[in-house]
Parts: C-alpha cells; sequence; structure tokens
C-alpha cells in the first residue's frame, strides 16, 4: 500500500481518535465500527485484514484491548512510510502512528475520568454518589457474566460446538473455586486449541 | 469472609494494605497488565483484591462501576482511579504507565514479527482455545463480585432481578451496552437513592 501522507492527514488522524474517545463508553472496542468506516472504507490508510489482525492480535496478547488502536497506528503509520520493506522512515512513521492513536484514544477518556473519580471520591458520603454506586452493582456484576457469555458465543451455537463452551464452563468453576493461575488455563486453552480439539 | 459486615455505610472500610510507592504501583500494575491475556480485569479482581489487598470486594466493585460507565477504556480507566487513590496525580500516571507500557512493546513486537503468521491454522486453533478460556475468566469474575451485593441498600430480589435483566438484554437480546448502563443503570440508581432515605430515616428515629 502506498500513499502521500501529509501533516494535515496526521491531524486528521488525531483529531478521529480524539472524537471517539468520549463515545468509547464500555471500551474502545465500542467505536470499532466507527474507526473502520473511517480508517478502512472512507480513507483507506488500512486494509480490511489490518484492520480485523490488529483486534485479534491485541486481544491475543497480554495487556489490555485497547492496544488494538495502537497497532490500527502502527499498521497506517508503516502503510504510510511505505511498508515494512521501506526501512527504517516506515518504522519511524509506524512508531508516530502508535503514539498519536494512543493519545487521540486515551487523553479526552483518562482526563475525565480522573476528574469524575476524584470528585466522586471526594463526594463518596454524598447520597447520590452512594446511590450510584450501590445501584450500579447489580448491573455491572450482570454485564461481567454477559460478556463472558457474548466472548463463548463466538465459537457457535453450544449445542453443536459443544467443546469450547465446556472449556469456557469449566473455566468459570475453576476460576471461581479455586485459586489455580489464569496462566495455566490460557496455556491449556491454546494448547488444546493448536491441537485440533475444541 | 467473616470480616464482612451487613451495614453498606462500612463496606468500604479499607483493608490496611497499601502499595508502598509510585514504583511499586508501576511494577504491580505491569506485572498484573502482562498476565492478562484476553483482558485484564479477572487478573486485576484476582491480584488487588484477593492477593495484594488494596482494595475489598466492595470496593473494587464500586470503582468498577466507575470505570465502567466513563468512557474508555475500563482497565485503563480503574487503574488510573487506583493509583490516583494513593499517590494523587503522579501515582495515576505510573499505574497507567505500568498498565499500558511492557505489554504495548510486546503487541509491537509481535506485530513487527508475524505479519501472517496468524493465517496458520495452528495460531487460529490456539487464539480460539485461548478466547473459550477469556470467557470463562471474565464470567467467574463477575460470579466471584455477587457476594458484593450482600448488604446492598436495593435489597438481594432487587438486585437479583436487575442482574438477571441485565444479563438477558446484553446477553440474549444483546441491546447495545449504553442502553442498558443507562437504562437500567438509572431504574436501579433511582430505587437505590430511594432506600438509602428510608435507610437514613430508620436510622435516626432509632
Amino acid at each position: 500500500m502506498n500513499m502521500a501522507f501529509t501533516g494535515a492527514d496526521w491531524l486528521a488522524l488525531l483529531a478521529h481518535f480524539l472524537s471517539l474517545s468520549l463515545l468509547a463508553i464500555g471500551g474502545a472496542i465500542t467505536t470499532a465500527p466507527a474507526m473502520h468506516g473511517y480508517l478502512v472504507d472512507e480513507k483507506a490508510w488500512l486494509t480490511d485484514s489490518q484492520f480485523t489482525s490488529s483486534i485479534a492480535l491485541a486481544q491475543a496478547a497480554p495487556g489490555p484491548n485497547v492496544l488494538f488502536i495502537a497497532l490500527l497506528g502502527w499498521n497506517v503509520g508503516m502503510n504510510a512510510g511505505g511498508g515494512i520493506q521501506a526501512g527504517p522512515q516506515a518504522w519511524w512513521m509506524a512508531l508516530a502512528g502508535v503514539g498519536i492513536a494512543m493519545v487521540g484514544i486515551l487523553l479526552p477518556s483518562t482526563t475525565l475520568t480522573f476528574a469524575a473519580a476524584r470528585w466522586g471520591h471526594r463526594n463518596r458520603e454524598m447520597r447520590a454518589v452512594r446511590a450510584f454506586k450501590q445501584g450500579m452493582a447489580p448491573i455491572v456484576i450482570a454485564l461481567l457474566v454477559a460478556t463472558g457469555w457474548i466472548l463463548a458465543s463466538s465459537a457457535g451455537n453450544p449445542l453443536e460446538h459443544w467443546r469450547p463452551w465446556l472449556l469456557t464452563a469449566v473455566t468459570t468453576v475453576v476460576v471461581w473455586r479455586t485459586k489455580v493461575h489464569m496462566l495455566w488455563l490460557l496455556g491449556t486453552g491454546a494448547v488444546l486449541g493448536a491441537l485440533g480439539v475444541l | 469472609m467473616s470480616q464482612e459486615t451487613a451495614n453498606p455505610l462500612f463496606d468500604t472500610a479499607s483493608t490496611g494494605h497499601l502499595p508502598t510507592s509510585k514504583t511499586d504501583l508501576f511494577i504491580s500494575f505491569s506485572i498484573l497488565a502482562l498476565q492478562g491475556f484476553g483482558g485484564v480485569l479477572a487478573v486485576v479482581q484476582r491480584e488487588l483484591v484477593e492477593k495484594k489487598r488494596w482494595l475489598t470486594r466492595d470496593e473494587f466493585l464500586e470503582d468498577w462501576a466507575v470505570a465502567q460507565i466513563l468512557p474508555g477504556p475500563n482497565v485503563v480507566n480503574l487503574s488510573l482511579m487506583i493509583g490516583d487513590r494513593y499517590f494523587g496525580f503522579a501515582g495515576a500516571l505510573a499505574a497507567l504507565a505500568g498498565m499500558l507500557a511492557f505489554p504495548l512493546v510486546i503487541v509491537l513486537v509481535l506485530a513487527a514479527l508475524m505479519g501472517g503468521v496468524s493465517d496458520s491454522a495452528l495460531v487460529q486453533g490456539a487464539l480460539r482455545g485461548m478466547g473459550a478460556v477469556a470467557a470463562g475468566l471474565i464470567a467467574a469474575t463477575g460470579i466471584k463480585l455477587i457476594g458484593a451485593l450482600r448488604g446492598n441498600p436495593l435489597g438481594v430480589p432487587v438486585c437479583w432481578t436487575l442482574a438477571v435483566l441485565s444479563f438477558i438484554a446484553i446477553a440474549f437480546l444483546r441491546w447495545p451496552l449504553v442502553a442498558v448502563l443507562f437504562g437500567m443503570g438509572s431504574l436501579a440508581c433511582a430505587w437505590a437513592y430511594r432506600q438509602l432515605g428510608l435507610d437514613r430515616e430508620s436510622g435516626d428515629a432509632a
């Protein structure tokens, strides 16, 4: 992929992530469709497969899933620099892409969180603040379990694809009931998957 | 857990275990971020609540509610809040840096190294297996927090009703997260507000 990338394009990239930051309730991944529309469809700064594999790689690697944004920035910069074969210049462009993407997606939301959390902590005895925290508790718990369900559903219908579902169910019980280290479980999942058992 | 108390006013009592320095924050968050394959939340709960005991389960749940409702990556928000609580702005930056720095390096190295490898059946299979496990990690984290609902001013039946309805809305009806957070959330918060008022009145009367 070869394209001319101007200062205005860098600014547009930054503005795009800045504008999505405060819309990302529930995580940056919720704004992925908007990013796809802009970066892939409208601007053609990224290929479709670069976009999808950025998400898959960030989810498989350790750390917060928001790092897929860093990978999007990396790929945009790399493409702008002429691809990996273009040498050092492309690498610097890729790193600049990472910086711009991460600052854009994080700066507004972390600033808001910082201010709101401080206010909430200072006023934690206030009836409205306590009502918010206590009232949200059952919903937040339900969201976690539902997130597990949705992630498990990516395996397909539980009757047809019962093996990954069974693995999810066993993991749930083991993590809930025991202190087995999570990396053992992830390793077991990786091996079972690689062997084609699932 | 015998130290639990039914009075919601005392649920937020601190545990007495604290991070010792900003470096401690940075290293602790780095270590837990590096263990978080397929999401960091399950690790945060286990490390900070069960092992290090920087937070009680109730404090964790409250902070998580705030981190969830505000925009931005939840675990990033959570690390920022916890860091700020103990060491102010610098602490927030230390925790945030810990959460992001090493994982960022790893993910970039992976991206640079394995452009096309992820298409192989072996890697795809392994990712699928890890995905199934990650689903269980998240679900179990939610289940472990259910105990924190005891003593919630909403009352146990209302808590369960809200939780089950929210689960159905997200998992089966696939409603947008924002709709559930704000729709169910405002109902729940209004009810909690009312209940807290009643508690206060009966407390005054006693």
